[in-house]
């Protein structure tokens, strides 16, 4: 154990090429399904929070359902569509970054849209009647909610990160964890581990928690300096 | 801010003439919570011009009257005619300063310059309007960490970039200390002799006998009077005004 931890240690700073390839196509995939789910997820949240319409629970219901997908069964849906035999097959995406990126942004959109709905509903009850007042449409109250509850956003943003970087079902299932392809740090760790090789999977590990920590404590900064100006 | 007064031009633009939203008609106004009658039989009319300080204990009903005639509620029953405008088809030309003003995440010129781009204002008027509030030193500085007095101040300052033809104020001065509510008076006063209609709810004896030119008293949901000020507080009419006056306790 404390030879493995040494070894990933030693893996860490000595700039292993192998090891920052994994590192940098995780960032790659994990960001872009991030930024790729608040695009899509933000809009949703905002409208449904400012929306009254009949069956507007049941759309609550099953947002917040859908934060619990499990990545597995979205690894075996975005399988099942790009596979050669699915409707998307004609792309070949399968067993590629892309792919990878697809999943993990139908994992996490759901998380963005249910919790940026429940923090710009929060903020539209302070703003409603003043906005009526000011007789704003409904795209210029998005527009200022979204902006006014940025900070309180970057949050929701980092929890889907951290979802996106830590799973492992999804990508492993529509990226197929191919060396110098589509291997991640989750699906590193997993293959490492089953190999035996836990030197390269505990230093994947303390990475991926230092990137965690990392991002926490930046957006954490951010939100600080946000309360100190009365922004959040 | 008196300097700024006298340079009010560029702040706020000329009164809109066509279509008028004035005078006010509201007949039979009802509002209803369920069982519970908030507003009965509300009847009145106000003229083009002039400030109305709208008066009565707590729970009479004063500040729903406002969200009704301006278009931020619907009534159970009974009509508001703006002119020849329903009251949710004059809100646009209306302003409403809230008891708390609520105040974007923005700085003090950015919740300016918000309002003004929503309403296709000319952004040009920021400083001027900033100006007219004594805030313009405050433009960078986050709102929200403005005083009770400077919020209100910058409320008054983005209801008025609106260039309302009738601001609706809610108890603008309530716990603020006289500086403060001199300076709100001074605003709201110069708007009405601009032309703006203001309509004011304040507890406020002494606010009212500055400002008012007429008064409406409500009591449990009911208008008591409705009276030229010049009239009503040295003779109110009702004894719930006459108590109110005096000090004496009202409910």
């Amino acid at each position: 154990m404390a030879d493995a931890f040494g070894l990933a240690l030693q893996l860490v700073f000595s700039g292993d090429p192998n090891l920052h390839e994994i590192v940098l196509l995780s960032l790659r995939v994990s960001l872009t399904a991030t930024v790729l789910a608040c695009l899509i997820g933000l809009p949703v949240g905002a409208l449904v929070a400012i929306a009254r319409f009949p069956g507007r629970n049941v759309v609550l219901i099953v947002m917040n359902a859908l934060m619990g997908l499990p990545p597995v069964v979205v690894g075996l849906l975005v399988y099942l569509h790009l596979s050669r035999s699915g409707p998307l097959g004609f792309l070949g995406l399968l067993y590629t970054p892309t792919a990878m990126i697809i999943a993990q942004t139908i994992l996490i959109a759901p998380i963005v849209a249910a919790l940026s709905r429940q923090v710009l509903e929060d903020l539209h009850s302070e703003y409603a009647e003043q906005f009526r007042s000011l007789c704003l449409t409904k795209l210029q109250t998005v527009q200022a909610l979204l902006w006014d509850a940025r900070y309180s956003l970057l949050t929701v943003g980092l929890a889907g990160f951290g979802r996106a970087v830590a799973e492992v079902g999804a990508v492993i299932i529509v990226g197929g964890n191919i060396d110098h392809l589509t291997r991640v740090m989750t699906t590193a760790i997993a293959l490492e581990t089953s190999k035996g090789d836990l030197a390269l999977a505990l230093a994947l590990g303390i990475i991926l928690l230092v990137i965690a920590l990392g991002v926490n404590a930046a957006v954490q900064s951010v939100r600080m300096t946000a309360a100190r100006q009365a922004y959040v | 801010m008196s300097d700024a007064l006298t340079s009010l031009a560029p702040a706020v633009a000329p009164r809109a003439q066509s279509a008028a939203i004035l005078p006010l008609a509201v007949r039979d106004l009802e509002l209803r919570f369920g069982e519970s009658v908030v507003l009965n039989g509300v009847s009145f009319d106000l003229s083009a011009t002039g400030c109305t300080m709208v008066m009565g204990p707590n729970g009479s009903g004063k500040s729903l009257l406002l969200k009704l005639l301006h278009g931020l509620m619907q009534p159970s029953a009974g009509q508001i005619c703006w002119g020849d405008h329903a009251a949710s088809h004059a809100t646009a030309r209306q302003a409403l300063v809230f008891q708390k003003p609520v105040l974007l995440r923005r700085s003090v010129a950015a919740n300016i310059d918000f309002v003004l781009k929503a309403r296709g204002k000319d952004a040009g008027r920021r400083d001027a309007l900033l100006d007219h509030v004594g805030l313009r030193h405050k433009a960078p500085q986050p709102a929200r960490l403005l005083s009770g007095g400077e919020a209100q101040r910058l409320a008054l300052a983005r209801a008025l970039a609106t260039d309302p033809e009738v601001l609706f104020l809610d108890e603008p001065t309530a716990s603020l200390d006289p500086a403060s509510v001199l300076a709100i008076e001074a605003i709201v006063g110069e708007a009405r002799d601009r032309g703006v209609r203001v309509i004011f709810v304040t507890h406020d004896t002494g606010q009212a006998r500055r400002l008012a030119d007429d008064v409406l008293f409500l009591q449990r949901g009911r208008i008591a009077e409705h009276t030229r000020a010049a009239d009503f507080f040295p003779a109110p009419q009702s004894q719930a005004a006459r108590d109110y006056l005096d000090g004496r306790i009202v409910v």
